[in-house]
Formats: C-alpha cells, sequence, structure tokens
C-alpha cells in the first residue's frame, strides 16, 4: 500500500503559517505566490479562514461589478503553455496519435466526497469530465472514449468504449456515489483488459481523475505497471489532492504525465490539456491504412428502419452504408451490420489543423511614433493596437506573412481558428 | 460566447459581416458587370443599417492575391442625413483602391495567375471571425453576428484545410455562414458551410434581380428567421476525394497518421511513409 510523500513534495499540516516549503523538484504546486496580504489562500485553509470571496472584486465609477483585468496574466500563462508544447514540436514535425481509444478512470472512492473542492470533488470531477468529453470529440472525431469508476476498492466499466459524446455524457450526468477504497491496480487491470481489444492502429490512453491519497491493491501493481507498458497503454493522471510517487512513477514508466489541480478552475485547465492529441511514440500503433465508408444520405422516398435506434425513418433523415446499404442516424459510427467505420469529409478535416498547426507569433513591443508609419490596427479585427494615451502596447507578428495582431486574436488564432489570416490573405503562387 | 438580452440591445440586432468576391479573372467574363452587383450590394447594406438603428455591417473583400477590410458601418461619423449618399462614395472607392492593390500585387506575382484563380475565401474568413471575437469580447450587449459570402469564383481546393477550419471555429461560435452564389457553379465549399453552421445556402437565377433576394433571403435577423421558410438544400455530398486520382469515394482507405485518403489499399501511405 502506497502513502503520501516519496520523492515529490508532501502535504503539509495547517498548522505551519510561514507558507508551505517548498521543494526543488516540486514544480506543479509551486505556482502560488506567497507575499504577505496577497497569498490567495489553498482549497483547505479556506476551511479554517473566512471565504470571504467578494472581498476580491471590484467596482468600478457607477458601482457596477468590474471584472477582474486579467488580460496580460492570461495571454502570459497561455504564451508560456503555447511555447512549451511548440518547443516539443520545434522544428521537427511530430507524429500526433489521431485515432485514440481513452478510458476515463473516475475515482469514486471516500475521498472524492472531500468538500475541499464545492460542492464536492466528485461533482466537481463530474462537471468537467462532461466539458472534456465534449471538447475531446471535437478535436479528436475519430477518436472513442469509455468510462471506468472505482469504487470500494473495485473497479466498474461504466460507459463502453464509444465514438459518440451522449451516452458517455448521460452516465455522468447520472447518480454517482462515493464510498470505500480506491484502487489504482484494479483500474489498470480492467483497462488493460478492455483496450487490448481495440485496433491496433489506435493508440491507447488512459486518463485517472484520482482524488485519494492511497491505494489499496490486491497484488503487485508493478506487474500490472509492467503489463500496461508492454501493451503500449499511456497513462496521465491528474490528482485533486497532493503528489503522490505511485502515480508519477505510473507516468514516467508509460509516458503519460502527471499533474496535480490546485484548485477548480486549474483542475478544468489541465483536463482541457489532455484533449488536443499527444505526441505519439511510432511503435506504440501501427500506421495502417484503415478502410472507411463514407456515406451519402439517402433518398427523400426511401423508408427503412435504422439500424440503431430501430425505428422508422426516411432516407433523407439518415445516411446509407455504402458497403451494406443500411440507414444509420448519424455519424461517424460504425455500420451495426457490416463494422465499417462511417465517416464523413469534415470529421477528417476537424483532424488536420494538428497536422498543420499555426506557427507562435513573436512578441513586438512596439514603441509609438505617429509621426512615422506604422502599424495602428490588429490585421485581424482592426482594433486599435495603441492605448488610447499612445503609449507602447504589447503585440504580435506573424513570422511569416509580418501582419501584426492583438493579442485576443493571437490567442484565438492559436487556440480556435488555427488558420493565420495574414498568411491566408496572401496568394503564394508558388504553391501552385 | 452567447448574448445576454438587455433592454437595449434586443434580440434583433445583428452585425452581419459581408465578405465580397472581388476576383477581376471572374468578373471579367461574368453575366452581371461588377458595377451593378456592387450597386445592388451596398442598397441592401444600406438596407440592413436601416432595419435597426442598432445594426452594423462590415464589408471585407476577397481578392485574388489579398484580402482587405472595404467598410465598416460603426466607422461612420453621425453625420445623420447624408448616411446614404456618404457610404456609398466611401465604400465605391474603397473598393476600386482595393481592387487596384490586388491587380498590382498579382502583377508582380505574375505565374500561375489564370481564369481559373480562385478567390481568398480562407483569408477574407479568417478575417471576418477574428472581428466577430472582437465583438464577443465587447461585453454582454453585442449584436448577434452573421456572416454573409458573396462568391462567384469557383472553389481554390489548396484552400480546403483553411476553409474547413474557419467553418469548424464559426460553428463553435455558433455563427451562421449564409452564402449567395453569383457566379456559374455550385461552390462545394460554401455549401458545406452553410450547412455545418446553420446558414442559406442560395443561387439565385436572375441575376439582374439580385437585391430582391438579397433583400427576401439575407436580411432578416437570426431570431426572426425561425419564424421564416428560407431555402433549404436537400444535402450536402459529404463524400471525401481520394488523393491520387482526386474523385469522389464512397469507400476508401484512410491513412492512420497523417488522414490522406486513398481509394485503394496500399502498402505504404504515400503522403506520410
Amino acid at each position: 500500500m502506497y502513502g503520501v510523500g516519496g520523492g515529490g513534495g508532501g502535504f503539509n499540516a495547517p498548522s505551519t503559517t510561514s507558507g508551505r516549503r517548498r521543494n526543488p523538484g516540486d514544480e506543479e504546486e509551486d505556482e502560488e505566490e506567497e507575499t504577505g496580504e496577497g497569498r490567495v489562500l489553498e482549497a483547505w485553509e479556506r476551511a479554517y479562514a473566512d471565504d470571504r470571496s467578494w472581498e476580491a472584486l471590484q467596482e468600478d465609477e457607477s458601482g457596477l461589478l468590474r471584472p477582474i483585468d486579467t488580460k496580460t496574466l492570461v495571454h502570459a500563462q497561455y504564451r508560456r503553455r503555447l511555447l512549451l508544447r511548440s518547443a516539443a514540436d520545434a522544428a521537427v514535425r511530430i507524429q500526433k496519435g489521431l485515432i485514440r481509444y481513452l478510458y476515463i478512470v473516475i475515482d469514486l472512492s471516500r475521498a472524492a466526497s472531500e468538500m475541499d473542492y464545492r460542492p464536492s470533488r466528485m461533482a466537481v470531477v463530474a462537471k468537467h469530465a462532461e466539458a472534456f468529453i465534449r471538447e475531446f470529440f471535437d478535436q479528436n472525431p475519430l477518436s472513442h472514449v469509455g468510462l471506468v469508476t472505482i469504487k470500494d476498492g473495485i473497479s466498474h466499466r461504466l460507459t463502453d468504449i464509444g465514438g459518440s459524446p451522449e451516452s458517455q455524457i448521460k452516465a455522468l450526468l447520472g447518480k454517482l456515489e462515493c464510498s470505500g477504497d480506491s484502487s489504482l491496480q484494479n483500474a489498470l487491470e480492467l483497462v488493460h483488459g478492455y483496450l487490448d481489444q481495440v485496433p491496433s492502429y489506435g493508440h491507447k490512453e488512459v486518463l485517472i481523475l484520482y482524488s485519494a491519497l492511497n491505494t489499496c491493491d490486491p497484488g503487485d501493481i508493478m506487474e500490472t505497471i509492467e503489463k500496461c507498458k508492454k501493451s503500449k497503454i499511456r497513462c496521465s493522471i491528474i490528482g485533486l489532492a497532493a503528489e503522490i510517487f505511485i502515480c508519477k512513477h505510473i507516468c514516467e514508466e508509460t509516458g503519460g504525465s502527471y499533474t496535480v489541480a490546485l484548485d477548480e478552475s486549474h483542475f478544468k485547465e489541465l483536463l482541457l490539456e489532455h484533449a488536443p492529441p499527444p505526441p505519439a511514440i511510432a511503435e506504440h500503433a501501427a500506421a495502417n491504412l484503415i478502410k472507411m465508408g463514407f456515406p451519402q444520405r439517402g433518398a427523400e422516398d426511401l423508408i427503412s428502419i435504422c439500424s440503431c435506434h430501430k425505428k422508422i425513418k426516411s432516407g433523407a433523415e439518415g445516411y446509407i452504408c455504402p458497403r451494406c446499404k443500411v440507414n444509420v442516424c448519424e455519424l461517424p459510427t460504425e455500420c451495426r451490420t457490416c463494422g465499417l467505420t462511417l465517416v464523413s469529409s469534415p470529421h477528417l478535416a476537424r483532424s488536420y489543423h494538428h497536422l498543420f498547426p499555426v506557427a507562435p507569433f513573436d512578441e513586438v513591443s512596439s514603441v509609438p511614433n505617429r509621426i512615422q508609419r506604422g502599424v495602428q490596427n490588429c490585421f485581424g479585427c482592426q482594433q486599435n493596437l495603441f492605448n488610447p494615451d499612445g503609449q507602447t502596447s504589447l503585440h504580435v507578428r506573424c513570422p511569416k506573412c509580418s501582419q501584426h495582431f492583438c493579442l485576443d486574436c493571437d490567442i484565438y488564432i492559436h487556440e480556435s481558428l488555427h488558420n493565420c489570416p495574414g498568411c491566408e490573405s496572401q496568394r503564394s503562387f508558388s504553391s501552385q | 460566447m452567447t448574448s445576454a438580452h438587455s433592454k437595449l440591445y434586443s434580440d434583433d440586432v445583428s452585425l452581419v459581416v459581408v465578405v465580397v468576391d472581388t476576383n477581376p479573372f471572374f468578373w471579367a467574363t461574368a453575366a452581371l458587370p461588377f458595377a451593378d452587383f456592387f450597386a445592388n450590394l451596398v442598397h441592401f447594406v444600406n438596407s440592413i443599417l436601416l432595419l435597426n438603428h442598432l445594426n452594423r455591417v462590415v464589408v471585407i473583400a476577397s481578392g485574388v492575391s489579398s484580402c482587405a477590410y472595404i467598410f465598416d458601418s460603426s466607422d461612420a461619423s453621425p453625420a445623420g442625413g447624408v448616411g446614404v449618399a456618404a457610404t456609398f462614395d466611401k465604400a465605391s472607392r474603397r473598393v476600386e483602391e482595393f481592387i487596384a492593390q490586388d491587380a498590382r500585387a498579382t502583377a508582380a506575382n505574375s505565374s500561375a495567375a489564370s481564369a481559373n484563380a480562385a478567390a481568398l475565401l480562407s483569408g477574407a474568413l479568417s478575417l471576418a471571425m477574428c472581428y466577430i471575437q472582437r465583438i464577443f469580447r465587447s461585453g454582454t450587449r453585442h449584436p448577434q453576428p452573421r456572416i454573409l459570402c458573396l462568391q462567384g469564383s469557383p472553389d481554390g481546393p489548396e484552400q480546403y484545410v483553411a476553409v474547413m477550419n474557419s467553418i469548424f471555429s464559426a460553428q463553435r461560435s455558433m455563427v451562421p455562414i449564409d452564402s449567395c452564389i453569383v457566379g456559374t457553379q455550385d461552390s462545394a465549399f460554401l455549401q458545406q458551410a452553410s450547412y455545418i453552421t446553420g446558414g442559406v445556402y442560395l443561387k439565385p437565377q436572375e441575376l439582374n434581380g439580385l437585391f430582391q433576394y438579397l433583400a427576401a433571403v439575407f436580411a432578416t435577423d437570426l431570431h426572426s428567421r425561425t419564424f421564416l421558410r428560407l431555402p433549404k438544400t436537400l444535402g450536402v455530398d459529404f463524400r471525401a476525394s481520394c488523393f491520387c486520382h482526386k474523385k469522389t469515394i464512397d469507400m476508401g482507405y484512410v491513412c492512420s497518421v497523417c488522414l490522406s485518403i486513398f481509394c485503394k489499399n496500399q502498402k505504404k501511405c504515400s503522403t506520410c511513409g
């Protein structure tokens, strides 16, 4: 049985008023500022102090609440994330695992009913897992997700691995109860059994959302870790309590990432980082050509029974499988009759931006010189790049097309649009 | 991302971003002269501005070698009565400048510009989405945005990925993309765009009456559209084309690494190996 402590940072008792001891290897938890009264209270400290979160709000002249100006802070965080991600990719095009089979393991042990996350850890996990699943299918339309829970030391499969978000989300919204101990080994064994049945071109992944501080295993967890490593399953863990050595070990052995959340918004951020496909290790999945079908809508006057709900549908409401001509309701799916994967071209197109990412923009801190002809407006949204008083302001520039953009457009372009408007607005005749 | 209603902004206030195709290769051989087309467009812009005093219109031109903002109704001075004539003048002048600039840029890059050159739809859509994001950031009270594409040139297959990215971003932000085809062929990109984002796709049969089509179909705001019967496309062809022969296929082989589509099973993917 592995408990708290080990190689990383520990869980400090609340009685130390001088702040938390920093351990050099402990990077995940060291993002808090420690200067005097400006110190943000930890979730566990709030139970001992008055939770006066309203004091952090500000009002403007007319008495309306003003959101706290975090624009530069947000942008700095975003740039840090972006540079970390692109530093890994560097000049070489890193292969990404686009067809993913992911199991999400939710810890429903006694520790998940703790109230340090409001209303309870389990409710927060369920809420953010739902948002994560939607984002996951948005970014990886060809992938599959399944849910597993750990309760009373036993792990159950909550939902079968599937390609559509609805069934997973329905199960998450159902009643979830916490009790008992949690067992990492049982969860990994169960997931290992299911992921063995997955096709060889798929990347096998597990994401464990772990609230407990220990694990009660029936056998040797190291053997299970070896098994997972041999089956090329990539395990990532997000902890809600403290850093645990065994979790770190699992992630290091299997090539996943281990992060510990500091509060609810940080947890959401860490969770959503797992939505884009991770860099793939080439030997982990065979590169195959997968046979897929591109169905068309049926004719208006064709009446048939759809194979998924067994209801009568007109042909125009569903799609016709090109191999067995059976009616299916939505895409992407696997035809129930002949097993052919059915997708439409937009689904494949959704993943193309992972293969052709936008290069990070360079920061430009311009000196205002209104006499000289300079760039006044952001190329994307035509917003004035200078502050109203004409002072210097931070903006960015695309290294390829040399157009200037404001910070918000920078974030939008890299996180959502995946096209640089400047590069797209230029004709490169050489490519024709 | 969604707007909150307030007393000032009722739910029929809209922001229309019009993407105008100014490809000179297409307009040289089009049935309707560009000047007439542009006049129809300006009348349409004015009629939208007249529908509600808070409505806003932005016009972006997509040329062969560049894209630029032509007109932004929120820039206009509050001059009142001279509004209509002033917008026509300003917009005409700006679009002429842009076409000249674009022609210069095309001439400088003279290789391979042919009659089949496509307008830079992807660039214009990206600019439109950036502008719309700025509107979303401006607070909880903002107009409902939508995009209207007036396209005549053929689709450029090299823009496929960029156009699809813009479409998906519009879908996530719930911005419909309407399309009005003023050319002779249907545009597969815009059909998909309108279908995925929930916009209207129209190919008018009589281009001389373009203003009537625009005013009847595209002038209504998003809230009122629920009460109207607008032209519906019967079905969009979502089949893919194979990378080797460029023909549309029903069943194909997809590489699990780079997602290239082939019509026949091969030992190695020719894109990524």
